[in-house]
């Protein structure tokens, strides 16, 4: 269970989305899964055992890399991609429940299912609209509040996104205020600065989805208002018609009965 | 042998499971193992070297280690993991047999061997219960071996070979503490999807049953 998995989850779901949604997906593997994976997780390493402090106490080291990091980046970096790449299996499972109806119809052998066999229930690729479009605007919603809180308590946390090379700690068991020096700052800086900046790719790509999606949207009700409109000219028309049938036929009743009668 | 076999396992599972079956196997997926295995592990790597005492005498540090990990947190996760996820695989034994059924008999004796009917159901509810008691025994465990969810920068030690209360400093207590309430958090929402998986099928099948019974009699 790896990586890997979650590509193959998230694989099924790339069917389902916009090109938008393609290339963000595209973006979160090679940019921000691998990376993490091949490069950032070697980067972080070592970062307790080369975390230094110019101090013989025990303790002294553990109590002050505790104090000055919380959570090791990469840590955080592992969660924000899971968690973003969550809101993917709503899409999913809404998809996976509308094969699983179109299934259903296919079995009582329903005239109005238009497939010929199972293969192609399973084939089929559905468009984004009715609910799926809720549940997909939802996720990509979700997935927005997820990285910007994730960004934030990155900034919160760690005084914005440079990993300075020196700190200084006065925590107990530490006699003094004591020097500690942070292993490959510089690496871990621009490795800071190159997530910071995928994720806000992501973030501008999410956005620009989202715009789409709505844009779709008010478009397609626009001209189903549009069709609607045309439409009452039609039955207008038709029902004049009927009417002056009506009225000849009345007529002719009419008469008749008035022949009758005289 | 890794914990891509517990994956294909549940993955098993799924096609025999309700819709909040299904949301249970991904909650475990995505934010108990994927967590697991690419975060948490790594944290508690090197806890042992990195578990230090303010001494020099030998085998103090390996003591006192021992007497406050009798068993590490994250093997007791890897452990709840597995023991978690292995009550599933009752109901994927029942349908292999309803199937290995049919076969022997050569006919078919059941509408649809993977739907949750009959013995399938009563086997469905067991393994419901048995994740949920299992879920519950190991938060217990935790909290009692570990004096609730909280992990101290500092922890006074005077066992022998100590010569005399030595003070004991664990590595990345925060980032543990995290974690630890993460793994908390996740079991809790795995119950409360259990209980109302098993609250929806006892609702569903009393109703199929009453409304079955008030046909009869009307008839």
């Amino acid at each position: 269970m790896d990586w890997g998995a979650l590509h193959t989850i998230l694989g099924g779901v790339n069917k389902h989305s916009t090109s938008i949604g393609k290339i963000w997906l595209t973006v979160l593997f090679i940019f921000r899964i691998m990376i993490l994976v091949v490069a950032a997780e070697k980067v972080w390493g070592d970062e307790q055992d080369d975390f230094v402090c110019n101090t013989l106490q025990p303790g002294c080291r553990n109590v002050c890399y505790d104090h000055f990091f919380p959570i090791s980046h990469i840590r955080l970096w592992a969660l924000q991609l899971i968690f973003v790449s969550t809101p993917a299996l709503l899409v999913a499972m809404h998809v996976a429940y509308r094969r699983h109806e179109k299934k259903k119809q296919f079995r009582k052998g329903d005239q109005k299912c238009e497939f010929r066999d199972m293969e192609e229930i399973r084939k089929q690729r559905f468009h984004i609209e009715g609910s799926l479009w809720w549940t997909y605007t939802s996720s990509i919603f979700c997935r927005l509040i997820f990285e910007a809180v994730f960004m934030y308590a990155f900034y919160f946390m760690y005084d914005g996104f440079r990993m300075p090379r020196l700190m200084k700690c006065s925590a107990w068991p530490c006699p003094n205020t004591v020097d500690c020096f942070v292993s490959r700052p510089t690496e871990k800086t621009v490795f800071t600065i190159f997530m910071i900046a995928v994720s806000s790719i992501c973030i501008l790509l999410n956005v620009a989805e989202l715009c789409y999606l709505l844009t779709k949207f008010f478009l397609r009700r626009s001209k189903k208002a549009g069709n609607s409109k045309q439409q009452p000219n039609h039955e207008n028309k038709e029902e004049t018609k009927q009417n002056e049938m009506n009225e000849l036929i009345s007529d002719s009743c009419q008469n008749t009965v008035i022949g009758f009668s005289s | 042998m890794s914990w891509a076999f517990l994956r294909d396992l549940l993955s098993g599972v799924n096609k025999y499971s309700t819709g909040i079956g299904r949301i249970w196997v991904a909650v475990v997926f995505m934010f108990r193992l994927l967590v697991y295995v690419a975060a948490a592990e790594n944290i508690w790597k090197h806890e042992h070297d990195e578990f230090e005492c303010n001494i020099k005498q030998p085998g103090c540090e390996n003591v006192c280690f021992d007497h406050y990990f009798p068993v590490s947190h994250i093997r007791l996760w890897a452990l709840q993991l597995i023991m978690v996820s292995t009550p599933s695989l009752l109901v994927v034994f029942h349908v292999a047999y309803r199937e290995n059924r049919e076969k022997h008999h050569n006919q078919k004796l059941y509408k649809n061997s993977g739907k949750i009917d009959g013995g399938l159901l009563c086997t469905y509810l067991i393994s419901l219960i048995l994740k949920t008691g299992l879920e519950t025994v190991f938060l217990v465990l935790f909290y009692k071996l570990y004096n609730g969810f909280k992990i101290p920068h500092l922890v006074k030690c005077d066992i022998k070979p100590c010569p005399n209360t030595v003070d004991c400093y664990i590595s990345k207590p925060t980032e543990k503490m995290i974690f630890l309430y993460f793994l908390v958090a996740t079991s809790c929402l795995c119950i409360i999807l259990n209980l109302g998986e098993l609250s929806y099928l006892i609702f569903k099948y009393s109703v199929k049953c009453y409304l079955k019974r008030h046909v009869k009699k009307q008839q």
